[in-house]
């Protein structure tokens, strides 16, 4: 997968969680929950959706980097076998 | 027709999901209701046979209004309601004036295709109309759930605060035993399976209840009635808007993977609009946990009947004083708002102080 699929797939998920929010108006640079009102229930559902959806084992440890879409996309790109980088 | 919450004075009865003849177990869901708050799935209290269904679909009665009769296996039947609800004469969720049922006639419209505009979505004269002229789909107003949610909670928290005589006390707890034993025990689970702080800090709030029983029930009728279960309602926003507090049942008997695992179905059903009957009527004490947002101490309202509420503010790193060393110590303040008609400060205190010390041993949570 690319980086700009990896994105997309990234804001699907997160469409399911946060359905009203806009993904036009998510700027990639900044804190994603303060952005969508994401609570830490919300976020792991989403990484559930993305260990779902990529088979990704995401360890808590590694939550600090999941912060920003930009981090998310850069992140998923070095974990998941075979993505473009 | 059940008490979905405290301040719930009718509910409409939006489906039925049995007929008169089906057998019912206890806790089987029958109907779906809509409140104020939520369309709930009402569980039936008793088993036996459905004889007869009261309340028509789409039709609002009071609380306490019969819905259904049921009669128990071998049971004699049961006498017939004084004033049983006709059904409407066509489909579910119509409720139309005869004017506008004898003009749905003369034009051949089938009312339950037709989406009122009236007071409670009733049909008006020109929804049938329009529907006949194949104009306007008529697209049912979505009820204001909102506004109608807001109503629900200024009128909870209005009698809260008129009738109950609260107050409020605060304890900083040090989480880092906690925190340390949830990191080692989520670094050995799947995603999946994993734990947040929030269950640790529920089920150290039931087992305390359990312990202070002052902190757990109603007040009700002029005297304080505990409850021999503890069922902690978590307090759980809404998306667009609005809160709902469904319980958790007997939290205090449930391994912290158990009530995880409900945690996460409950804050999805709550927000999916799916909550059941028993999970919004009793709750016993009440839990809200509002750290996410950076708040540092909540300072509850409580929901009547109930008693007590506990908060929890953002768990954090601070600088704290541990023998003779200023060292960063990740800790939470913890508030109690109580009813002081069913207890004192003294108690209070003590209930705070449980919750303390459960959290120090999070193994045995």
């Amino acid at each position: 997968m690319t980086e700009p699929e990896l994105r997309e797939l990234a804001l699907r998920v997160l469409r399911k969680i946060a359905p009203e929010a806009d993904p036009a108006r998510i700027d990639p640079r900044e804190d994603l929950r303060e952005q969508l009102d994401l609570d830490s229930m919300d976020f792991l559902n989403f990484v559930i959706g993305l260990h779902e959806a990529l088979g990704v084992d995401i360890p808590e440890a590694d939550y600090a980097r999941l912060s920003s879409l930009d981090g998310i996309a850069q992140y998923l790109g070095e974990k998941v076998p075979g993505a473009a980088r | 027709m059940p008490s979905l919450g405290a301040d719930m004075e009718a509910g409409t009865l939006v489906k039925w999901l049995v007929h008169s003849g089906d057998t019912v177990r206890k806790g089987d869901i029958v109907a779906v209701v809509a409140t104020e708050k939520a369309d709930v799935d009402v569980e039936v209290f008793a088993g036996g046979k459905i004889e007869t269904l009261h309340v028509a679909e789409g039709q609002k009665v009071p609380v306490g209004a019969l819905l259904a009769t049921i009669r128990g296996e071998g049971e004699p039947a049961v006498a017939a309601p004084t004033a049983p609800v006709p059904a409407p004469p066509s489909g579910p969720r119509a409720i139309a004036s005869p004017a506008a049922r004898r003009r749905a006639a003369e034009l051949g419209v089938d009312l339950s295709r037709v989406s009122g505009t009236g007071p409670d979505g009733s049909i008006t004269l020109s929804d049938i109309e329009a529907t006949a002229s194949g104009g306007r789909p008529s697209p049912a107003p979505a009820p204001d759930r909102s506004a109608a949610m807001r109503r629900a909670i200024a009128a909870a928290m209005t009698r809260s605060h008129r009738e109950i005589p609260h107050y409020y006390l605060g304890t900083e707890i040090d989480l880092g035993a906690a925190l340390r034993w949830l990191a080692a025990e989520n670094a050995k689970r799947p995603v999946t399976e994993r734990i947040l702080p929030a269950a640790l800090m529920l089920k150290a709030v039931a087992l305390a209840a359990r312990e202070i029983p002052e902190m757990n029930g109603f007040w009700q009728d002029g005297s304080f009635r505990p409850s021999a279960s503890v069922h902690p309602g978590v307090a759980i926003s809404l998306r667009d808007g609005g809160l709902v507090a469904p319980a958790i049942h007997d939290a205090d008997r449930q391994s912290l993977e158990e009530l995880m695992k409900q945690l996460r179905d409950l804050v999805g059903r709550a927000r999916a609009g799916t909550l059941r009957s028993s999970e919004v009527s009793d709750p016993t004490i009440t839990v809200t946990n509002l750290g996410d947002l950076g708040v540092e101490t909540v300072y509850g309202v409580i929901f009547p009947p109930q008693v007590a509420l506990v908060g929890f503010g953002r768990v954090a790193e601070r600088p704290r004083v541990r023998d003779t060393a200023i060292l960063p110590v990740s800790t939470v303040f913890a508030t109690l708002a109580a009813d002081h008609r069913a207890s004192d400060g003294h108690r209070g205190g003590l209930f705070l102080a449980s919750i303390d010390r459960l959290l120090q041993k999070p193994e045995t949570l």
